[in-house]
């Protein structure tokens, strides 16, 4: 599916105009001033880092959020966008970033909710009729009525783009829909949307990755902390050039892993298996271990067991089967705190549920876990607010949190400070082995390198290192091994040197090597 | 002859089970309704007070029953618009705007009873006649089975029906699933241009009907007469028996029945003067209750919003 070549495609009249937006958030101005606009068959990335304003701008456009100031045109004529209803009905859909599904229902009945204004009945067979045109056009097959928590990520994502093309649009807004895909099913949906552009849907494609820049849209405009940088034809500009927009000064696009002999064992698990929150197994038989001066990097698709991994390794769930070792003892019974002790550093995946007490104090956040532990406590009841004020300067020092001071409520701070005020803690003790689940996710590139590097900084101190992430560069760069999860099996153990993204991107899908795709 | 005499105690055993439940059962298919919306009502044992009261001065006064009714339900209508405008646009804390409810009922309840019959001492209560019972040609007439099933009160019957049509409701139409939808993720169905307020609105207000009418049955259909605090922890249980029956429809038919064959078997035992205190027939209902509720928790799934304020941003 390559589409028409550009000169072929009709230029037309830009379908959609945005004027002058601005958003202000009670934190943060997430829109100043931007214009765009998109024409009918094209697709326009919007390109920036977490954080400037990607989804804020999508989700003006189709009514989530009221623009401070600023005038929207749809076909020519300024429309006054008051909710999504208004939006629906100039015609505009929308893939949010997060999906908005019923898991409990059915895929058909997540598609037609509020498709249909009147009458007393759903009137489902014209819905399946419709349904089953949009896959034969696309070449998606999906089961209609599996109920949708039992549906991969993947077909999720399918889910929701039927349910935006179900009433029939003529401007489409994706909010980073490859964000949960393998590289096979990005290319596929590329290829779909291409479709669907070539078919004359205008179509606003959002992400943060340069590659989908180059490999889908037509033009692209670059946001910057709520600025708009530029408007470009994606033709005309190099991966360096949208890089150095995006980011706003030079970019180091990787970080320099050091190989290193690694050492003793000094974690192992041994046929894993551990019931998931609806009381399936979600972990069947995983075993590895990780060495000291080592980084396991754990790719796969989310959802595919890593979050139960992740709590039966630190202690929050219990495994049903198998067992686990620490430094050379046995874990498998023993509580988070006990684990901790042995020298267990852990970096939850959702860092502000699990990571932190978000109405705590930057210094409270920062000896959690530790309180009961010298030189924090003081006796059996008491804390050393001395020592602990002592100890919050030196971290927000050493970790360059940006804070106003150690008494700062902790949800006044950014992801990335958050993230670092996270890994001063953890580091704060000797680590043997770290788990870091998704420890970048949401970061802008700043931090992002900031928490790559001191990640590679514990490996190079002796700690073994098990990295869980979805994005395979950070996988990639940062690992010397790489585990690949799907469905709560290891599908192999692949030393990095040996590793290449097709190969990973299979193994993600649950496709073996050398196995019929 | 004894056997005549255990066969009536059966009949009457299985009558007034019917009859017990139907107070519970116009209570929790109203508390399915608003739950299965997102929103716990936690107030409903004020307004079966209020539906109880209601009904009963309508009907003193205009001496018609069916117009008690209708009032008894306009007045939980009332109150669960109220409790929306608590929960829904001022998004307060749904549990404490249900106990709010509650008192607020209480001693609304309590001050009307004593401003209307000031007069009237402890002992001459004023009383009406309640409900005639259905009557159905040669049915009603049917050995035991026509005592059972059909000669109970309209009101039950009316009870009964709400349930394949609350079922019917909730699983084919199309208000329906967007009510499921608004319990299970308010913002799917903010983000497809649908108020979530509106149908939590309404789920409120018929919760508060059908609660409304189930106090109006209590003296209306039962006692004939009002007395502060009649609903005695009715709408408590009504709540417990929605978890118990795990949010659908036919199951909380099942054990609001299961509920009231309790109840009545308790009722006869002390009747019957069995050599069981009586203290403990009286706790029987609930420590069954308790007993079902711990059971019940691990396998039953609430709607995943139930209980929280939905705000866009
Ligand atoms: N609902 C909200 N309330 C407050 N701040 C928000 C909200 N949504 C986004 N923001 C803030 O607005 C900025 C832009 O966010 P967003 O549009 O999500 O960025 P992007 O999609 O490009 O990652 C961020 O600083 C974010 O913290
Ligand atoms: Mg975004």
């Amino acid at each position: 599916m390559t589409g028409l070549p550009d000169h072929a495609r009709p230029i037309l009249q830009p379908i959609l105009q945005v004027e002058n937006l601005t958003k202000r958030f009670p934190s943060v101005l997430a829109l100043d001033n931007v214009s765009m606009d998109v024409k009918r068959g094209e697709i326009h990335c919007l390109l920036g880092e977490n954080g400037a304003g990607k989804s804020t701008l999508s989700e003006t456009i189709y009514g989530t959020y009221l623009p401070d100031s600023g005038k929207i045109f749809f076909r020519g004529a300024p429309v006054e966008i008051m909710s999504p209803k208004d939006a629906i009905a100039a015609g505009i859909s929308i893939v949010h970033q997060h999906f908005v599904l019923v898991p409990p229902l059915t895929v058909l009945e997540n598609v037609i909710l509020g498709t249909q204004k009147s009458g007393l009945y759903m009137d489902l067979k014209y819905a399946r009729e419709r349904l089953n045109e949009l896959s034969r056009n696309y070449g998606v097959a999906l089961n209609l009525d599996a109920r949708v928590w039992h549906l991969s990520v993947g077909e999720q994502q399918w889910v929701e783009i039927f349910k935006a093309l179900y009433i029939g649009v003529d401007l489409l807004i994706l909010d980073e829909p490859t964000a949960v895909l393998t590289p096979q099913q990005s290319e596929r949906l590329f290829s779909v949307i291409k479709q669907m552009r070539d078919e004359g849907l205008a179509i606003i494609f959002i992400t943060h990755k340069l590659k989908e820049v180059k490999a889908v849209s037509d033009r692209v405009t670059v946001l910057r902390k709520g600025k708009k940088i530029a408007t470009v034809n994606t033709k005309d500009v190099s991966k360096q050039e949208l890089a150095n927009m995006m980011v706003g000064r030079d970019v180091v696009f990787t970080i320099e892993r050091q190989d290193m002999p690694p050492g003793e064992v000094v974690f192992e698990a041994n046929n894993l298996r551990a019931l998931n929150f609806h009381g399936e197994e979600g972990l069947r038989g995983v075993s590895f271990d990780v060495r000291e001066k080592e980084v396991l990097g754990l790719a796969g698709v989310s959802g595919n067991g890593q979050k139960l991994l992740f709590d039966v390794i630190v202690g929050q769930e219990k495994p049903t089967e198998g067992s686990l070792k620490l430094a050379g003892r046995d874990i498998t019974n023993t509580t988070t705190s006990k684990r901790m002790k042995l020298g267990l550093s852990s970096i939850p995946e959702d860092r502000i549920k699990e990571g932190l007490v978000m109405d705590f104090m930057v210094e409270e956040n920062l000896i959690l876990g530790f309180q009961r532990r010298e030189p924090f406590a003081k006796g059996k009841t008491l804390v050393n607010q001395k020592a602990i004020r002592k100890f919050s300067k030196k971290s927000i020092e050493d970790f360059d949190i940006a804070t106003p001071s150690s008494k700062q409520i902790s949800k006044k701070l950014s992801g990335g400070n958050l993230q670092k005020l996270i890994l001063a803690r953890e580091f704060s003790q000797e680590t043997k082995f770290l788990i870091a689940g998704q420890p970048t996710r949401g970061l802008d590139v700043g931090s992002t390198e900031y928490v790559r590097r001191r990640i590679l900084e514990q490996k190079r101190k002796g700690a073994g290192v098990l990295l869980i992430s979805e994005d395979l560069d950070e996988i990639l760069n940062l690992s010397d091994r790489i585990a690949v999860i799907f469905k709560g099996e290891l599908m192999d153990i692949i030393d990095v040197n040996e590793a290449d993204i097709e190969q990973l991107g299979l193994l993600m899908a649950g496709i073996q090597k050398g196995e019929e795709v | 002859m004894n056997n005549f005499f255990q066969t009536t105690i059966i009949v009457g055993l299985f009558a007034s089970t019917i009859r017990i439940a139907t107070p519970f059962l116009f209570a929790s298919i109203g508390e399915l309704v608003t739950e299965r919306s997102g929103v716990l009502n936690l107030g409903i044992e004020g307004i079966l007070q209020i539906g109880a009261l209601v009904g009963f001065l309508i009907t003193f006064r205009t001496g018609s029953h069916w117009l008690g009714v209708f009032g008894a339900g306009f007045s939980g209508i009332v109150l669960g618009i109220f409790m929306g405008w608590m929960v829904t646009t001022l998004k307060l804390n749904q549990t404490v705007s249900g106990l709010a409810l509650n008192l607020l009922a209480g001693g609304i309840a309590f001050y009307w009873f004593r401003v209307v019959f000031a007069d009237v001492g402890a002992e001459n209560l004023p009383n009406l006649r309640i409900f005639q019972t259905a009557r159905f040609p040669i049915l009603s007439d049917i050995p035991y089975i026509g005592t059972i099933f059909f000669r109970q009160q309209w009101l039950t019957y009316l009870a009964f029906l709400s349930v394949p049509v609350v079922s019917y409701f909730l699983y084919r139409t199309r208000v329906g699933l967007q009510l499921r939808c608004t319990g299970e993720n308010p913002r799917a169905v903010d983000m497809k241009g649908l108020s979530v307020a509106k149908h939590q609105y309404g789920a409120l207000a018929f919760g508060g009907f059908m609660a409304g009418v189930g106090g109006s049955f209590l003296t209306l259909a039962s006692s004939g007469m009002f007395i502060p605090e009649i609903q005695a922890g009715r709408g408590w249980i009504a709540i417990a028996l929605v978890i118990f029956g795990n949010w659908i429809p036919w199951r909380i038919l099942v054990v609001a029945l299961f509920f009231g064959l309790i109840e009545a078997v308790q009722l006869t035992l002390q009747a019957l003067n069995a050599n069981v205190p009586h203290q403990l027939l009286l706790a029987l209902p609930y420590l069954l209750t308790i007993i079902a509720l711990c059971t019940a928790a691990g396998r039953s799934r609430s709607p995943l919003h139930l209980g929280l304020p939905y705000k866009r941003e």
